[in-house]
């Protein structure tokens, strides 16, 4: 069978690559890999080389030009060293490939700036929505109940009943997009997986802090219409065991946390399609 | 010619940074306006093609779904004034920095020297407004001049002149690079002139030490025979200056000290921090035999102690108050990431697992006036706490544990503690990580980023009090991701053993750093024109002591320069060879080949002979409140949740990033809806482990208004009380203090340095006389001394206070306890005994007394207490514990309710009582902050094994946990003197700060 590979981008202010490479080796990939942006514009590490690209949470260069910003410029303008390429003509060729992309916070930022994601009609290079700053004007760290769309393409949340309870720790998690199709499209295609919601799953919620940030339509996480590419305010990674539960000395909780389902579904789909 | 490219928010976009500042400009300055919008102004100072602009415009600087850009053209419109706010000159501009290097990437070309981005932004106000209120909210509000430049145009002439000329703020400085020599054989007069004016703090004794080193003929022999005249280089007296300063050599700690106990006896201390601070740990070591688990202590940039086998753990808190006081936001982020450098500067370097911050402010709604410079202390308390929070979650550390402390005379000086953990290897290649050295002929490196006016005697400014003058150029502004870079890059390093030391540049620059490096093997000769400048025209005194941010000095072997600085270029960070490390003796500083400074380092670091100060103790008395005993304290209660230091901190807290890095075990609120204030926090470090590391603290500096021995005492005892209340271990704990004093040394301006002075020996005293009892270590920490402010009429100093962090570890990080009852029918217990100790209590404080029975701590009975909780918690007999302190039993219970979404019944007449007989009342049992005690709850099923666990302490069952969420209190007549739902005691809990 094959290896299964998961590739974790870090450098320039990424911050979670320990816990992603964690999450990927709890959730069942052969190799968890933590590669600095330089190995890769200088071809030391090629993406070509791993299953599943993990652009994790921090403030990419201090998120100064806004969240992300300035890493999704040097993303489509950076050369690699040596090659006639540059790093996201490897990116497109990995998501033409059939390989998987999953952007957690600072990560969906990127991936929604580059345009990778929602990627309507499978165009991943041309951005029609954004993340920007919370409504309440302030960064927040606090837990929140995430109801899962059953009919979602996305092939992380396959399997989760109802929803999943996932610490944010953001100051630009606000959903955005660019118009009134847009948003359309993505509720019809049910590309829209996430929702910041009450705890009981019920209904998606606009009020705070249920809803952290006044995403429209409560949207936390997006996928792209082929389900592998998904980004996500919320942080899988952050909830593995139990132990990272805010509430774990007072309930009766399973050992494994609610979060690592979504690296598990990753690594099942890589081992059962390459 | 630069351009300028405005962006704007699209019109159906919310702006909250407008909406903010609207807020503000009615709560600060009482003024109503109907709006106000932003735009983010960039000024690009480099040649680019219209093209290129517009590509630049539309790709990294706008976002296209939100916004839209304007190159050249002004974009502001529909507004009455127009105030823009940008950096001034050689101010660090980390936006337009990052902008800079994506106009790099997009050209496919860095920008050259001498191009750049610079950012500013522009504030659209409507509204009835006179040009004076358009000046007020300018300068009281939207900036800061020391660091920022305004303009104000109404939108006449803002029309008229067709709108914001291009402004780029470069540095223009003339170019001369000069050495000039100070004549020292002058008056006493003169002598202390030149210190002042200089900004360099040094004593006229000091100035008389140094005028006699270059009298020396045989100094002056060796001078000659290098071409360097008999006067000292401004060079070498800037360097003496910093490396004296008492930020730096902390000559208050060192001074010999003659103490008057206040009953005539005398004591002669030679050096506080020899005497007690270093003593406790040489007598804990000792004590502790081969179960000693310090690793290095004192000597390096942080304390290094064994976590395990196979990891070292580091930690250091540090303070940054002279700077919070002058630029709030910039003085707290250079604090935090400063912090960061220092676990990072030890032994070969450490990877950052936590953060924890306490800040000491007056109260963010203080409404009398303020002596001018000061700033309100809500402009403080915003500044810090989203500096701070800048700092840390952009540099990807967790912010743990912290606590925000509100007295009236913080707002002289605020105290911004900040501390960071980390951890280390045990050994690299074979080496003890925590070990490093140096060897003659190893090349200096400095690391990160470049140098430039910014931070400039910075340590010599906080060696002297706040005042009308304080310099300019003393305040930075940090930049995480420049540090974060350089960490990814050097921690790489470090696993390769490229380097054979490293440290950080913090106070005092290389002066400082390459100056302690150099006695590490003897002697150093360094070029300082080789320093990578932010601009030209820096004198070589300035790069010698800028403390511009971000860099870090090593030691590199010259086997391993090329490998060393391939990788660093390969990581985008700037390194450079300013030198080579000798045996000679000597600080040896060239400019180009040059010699511009000579000193001895026998002179430098040993030259200086101890302070003299008196210290006299002298008991204060307050007057003693009577208290009329009432029927129901059910609103005292509530009085106390609402209070500034017991209220919740969740508004400022949520904003830290407090689980980043997936170790997050206890975090700083628990309980049924995650809203209960957590006693201290529990890390996993290793993900793979379940291992903990253990971090709490103490502060209580209202307790030195009664005296600073005991307020030392119950730092010590409620930092380790924190501790050990979420299951620290006794067996592998160690202590950090933190002294922040106001001056104490005796002078025209400070006549009662004796007594300030008294006050430290007592809180040192204290120190030893807990730490010993506890077997507690103190393996780090630092002390700030000049708290206070004067500007020739009002004198405000600070409470002395003590911040005292306790850090440890727990095998098994699953069996950790947090605050919240559990469930109805759980037995409520109260370890500790309870004493008439309402001095300087927070009860007293609500009712406008202070007293004078300070809670006294009994550090062989709060042991045993510990010992005994501790045995029980691993036994898994605990469902919740909190500490009692500020607010006594009273406030403990109602908030271990509230968190716990469940009653609490106490009757206290069960309550442990020591003392007179007579002194036991409703008042004392519920309001006293007796130190060591916790409320434990425990299961009905367990609670005869826990009784059993306790025996031979003092420890009582004092109620239970109810299914009715309220708290009643049956007090000792048999009555119910509290009685309130658990929803209002959480509402009086959370209002106070919940909007800030």
């Amino acid at each position: 069978m094959t290896k299964a590979k998961a590739l974790v981008i870090t450098g320039n202010g990424t911050n979670c690559e320990t816990e992603a490479a964690h999450a990927c080796k709890l959730g069942g990939f052969d190799e968890a890999r933590i590669a600095h942006i330089a190995e890769l514009l200088t071809g030391e590490v090629t993406l070509d080389d791993y299953h599943f690209l993990n652009l994790t949470g921090g403030f990419l260069d201090g998120d100064d030009l806004g969240s992300a910003k300035a890493q999704a410029n040097r993303l489509r303008y950076a050369a690699v060293e040596g090659k006639e390429e540059r790093l996201v003509d490897q990116i497109t060729r990995f998501i033409a490939d059939g390989k998987l992309i999953l952007g957690v916070c600072n990560g969906f930022q990127l991936l929604v700036k580059m345009g990778m994601l929602p990627a309507l009609g499978g165009n991943y290079l041309n951005q029609t929505a954004t993340l920007t700053y919370n409504e309440c004007g302030r960064f927040q760290d606090r837990w929140c109940y995430l109801k899962v769309d059953a009919a979602s393409p996305s092939l992380y949340t396959r399997g989760i009943e109802g929803g999943v309870y996932l610490p944010v720790r953001h100051g630009e998690g606000k959903f955005l997009v660019d118009d009134a199709k847009t948003l359309e499209a993505i509720e019809t295609k049910h590309l829209s997986c996430l929702k910041y919601s009450d705890k009981n799953y019920t209904a998606a919620s606009m009020e705070f802090p249920e809803n952290p940030n006044g995403s429209v339509n409560a949207i936390a996480g997006i996928c792209d219409e082929t389900g592998r590419i998904m980004g996500l305010m919320p942080h899988p990674e952050a909830f593995v065991h139990r132990t990272q539960h805010p509430r774990w000395t007072r309930e009766e909780l399973p050992e494994e946390g609610e979060g690592l389902i979504f690296f598990k579904n990753a690594a099942k789909y890589v081992k059962e399609n390459f | 010619m630069p351009h300028r490219i405005e962006i704007t928010l699209k019109d159906e976009v919310r702006d909250p940074r407008g909406e903010r500042i609207k807020r503000e400009i009615a709560h600060f300055l009482h003024l109503e306006v109907a709006d106000v919008r932003t735009i983010d102004v960039y000024t690009v100072d480099a040649p680019l093609s219209a093209d290129e602009l517009a590509q630049v415009a539309a790709g990294p600087f706008s976002d296209p779904v939100i916004q839209n850009y304007s190159i050249d053209k002004p974009a502001a419109a529909g507004f009455d004034y127009l105030v823009e706010v940008g950096f001034r000159p050689g101010v660090t501009d980390n936006v337009g920095r990052t902008a800079g290097e994506a106009i790099g990437y997009l050209l496919g070309r860095p920008l050259a020297a001498g191009e750049g981005v610079y950012t500013s932004v522009q504030y659209l106000i409507s509204g009835k407004l006179a040009q004076s209120d358009a000046e007020k909210i300018a300068t009281g509000l939207l900036c800061n001049t020391l660091i920022q430049r305004y303009q104000i145009l109404d939108a006449a002439t803002f029309k008229a002149q067709g709108g914001v000329a291009p402004f780029v703020p470069k540095v223009q400085v003339e170019a001369k690079v000069e050495v000039n020599t100070i004549n020292l054989e002058v008056s006493d007069e003169e002598l202390m002139r030149i210190s002042r004016d200089g900004v360099l703090a040094l004593t006229l004794d000091e100035m008389k030490i140094i005028q006699a080193h270059y009298r020396d003929p045989q100094v002056v022999e060796k001078r000659k025979a290098l071409g360097l005249g008999a006067a000292p280089t401004d060079v070498e007296l800037e360097a003496l200056a910093q490396t004296w300063s008492e930020h730096c050599k902390h000559k208050i700690f060192s001074a010999d000290v003659t103490y008057d106990d206040g009953t005539g006896r005398t004591e002669k201390i030679n050096s506080l921090f020899k005497s007690y601070i270093q003593k406790t740990t040489a007598d804990v070591r000792a004590a502790q035999g081969d179960k000693d688990y310090c690793l290095s202590v004192f000597k390096d940039n942080a304390g290094v102690i064994k976590f395990n086998d196979d990891w070292s753990l580091v930690f250091k808190v540090e303070t940054h108050n002279s700077p919070s006081a002058l630029d709030p936001y910039g003085g707290a982020l250079t604090g935090i990431v400063g912090v960061n450098r220092d676990p990072f500067g030890t032994g070969k370097g450490a990877k950052l697992i936590f953060n924890t911050d306490v800040f000491c402010f007056a109260d963010p709604f203080y409404e009398k006036e303020l002596p001018k410079r000061l700033l309100h202390p809500r402009r403080i308390y915003e500044g810090v706490v989203e500096g701070v929070e800048h700092g840390g979650n952009k540099s990807g550390i967790p912010t743990v544990n912290g606590s925000l402390v509100f007295d009236e005379r913080f707002a002289g000086k605020p105290l911004v503690f900040c501390g960071t953990a980390g951890l280390m290897p045990a050994t690299i290649k074979g080496e003890a990580s925590h070990k490093k050295n140096i060897i003659p002929g190893d090349l200096i490196v400095m690391t990160g980023g470049r140098i430039g006016k910014d931070g400039i005697h910075g340590a010599t400014f906080s060696s002297e009090e706040l005042n009308e003058n304080s310099p300019v150029s003393a305040v930075q502004i940090g930049d995480p991701i420049t540090q974060k870079r350089m960490f990814d890059f050097l921690i790489r390093a470090r696993d390769k053993a490229l380097y054979r030391f490293i440290t950080d540049n913090g106070a005092g620059g290389l002066s400082s750093s390459i100056g302690e490096m150099s006695e590490e093997c003897g002697g150093c000769q360094l070029d300082l024109s080789k320093a990578p400048l932010k601009y030209p025209g820096l004198a070589p005194w300035e790069i010698l002591i800028s403390e511009a941010q971000e860099r870090m000095s090593l030691a590199v072997p010259p086997e391993k320069i090329d490998e060393f600085m391939e990788m660093a270029k390969r990581y985008g960070v700037e390194a450079t060879v300013l030198g080579t490390f000798t045996d000679s003796g000597i600080f040896h500083m060239l400019y180009g080949d040059k010699t511009v400074a000579y000193l001895p380092l026998s002179f430098m670091h040993a030259g200086l002979p101890p302070m003299q100060i008196p210290a006299r103790w002298e008991k204060p008395v307050h007057e003693e409140p009577k208290l009329v005993p009432a029927a129901d304290y059910t609103t005292d209660v509530k009085a106390l949740l609402s209070s500034l230091n017991i209220c919740s901190k969740e508004s400022v807290v949520r904003r830290y990033d407090h689980e980043v890095q997936g170790g997050s075990v206890v975090k700083p609120f628990t309980g049924v809806d995650n809203d209960g204030p957590s006693d201290a926090a529990v890390v996993r470090p290793i993900l793979d482990s379940f291992e903990g590391v253990v971090v709490g603290h103490g502060i209580c500096p209202r307790y030195s208004d009664i005296d600073a021995y005991d307020m030392a005492a119950n730092a010590i005892d409620e930092g380790l009380r924190n501790y050990v209340a979420v299951g620290g271990s006794l067996d592998l704990v160690a202590g950090l203090d933190n002294f922040c004093w106001c001056d104490p040394v005796l002078s025209d301006r400070t006549p009662d340095g004796p007594y300030k002075m008294a006050q430290l020996v007592r809180a040192n005293k204290a120190l030893y006389d807990y730490c010993t009892v506890f077997s507690m270590p103190l393996i780090s920490g630092k002390d700030s001394m000049k708290n206070d402010f004067y500007d020739g009429t009002t004198k405000i100093s600070i409470p002395p206070t003590l911040l005292f962090s306790v850090i440890g570890k727990m095998e098994d990080a699953r069996l950790a306890v947090t605050m919240d009852v559990k469930r109805a029918g759980d037995q409520v217990y109260l370890l500790g005994a309870t004493a008439n100790e309402l001095g300087a209590s927070e009860y007293l404080a609500q009712k406008g007394f202070i007293g004078n029975n300070v809670p006294k701590v009994d550090a062989q009975a709060a042991l045993a207490t510990y010992r005994a909780y501790g045995a029980a918690l691993k036994a898994g007999l605990v469902a919740s514990c909190h500490d009692l302190s500020d607010g006594g039993l009273a406030v403990a219970a109602a908030e271990s309710a509230f968190a716990g979404g469940f009653g609490i019944e106490l009757d206290l007449a069960q309550v442990p009582f020591k003392g007179d007989a007579a002194d036991k009342s409703d008042i004392v049992l519920l309001f006293s902050e007796s130190a060591s005690r916790l409320l434990v709850t425990v299961r009905a099923e367990k609670a005869a094994d826990f009784e059993k666990a306790m025996a031979g302490t003092a420890c009582a069952k004092i109620g239970a946990v109810t299914a009715e969420p309220a708290v009643k209190v049956k007090g000792l007549a048999g009555n119910v003197v509290v009685n309130a739902a658990n929803a209002e005691l959480k509402a009086a809990w959370q209002e106070p700060l919940k909007d800030l």
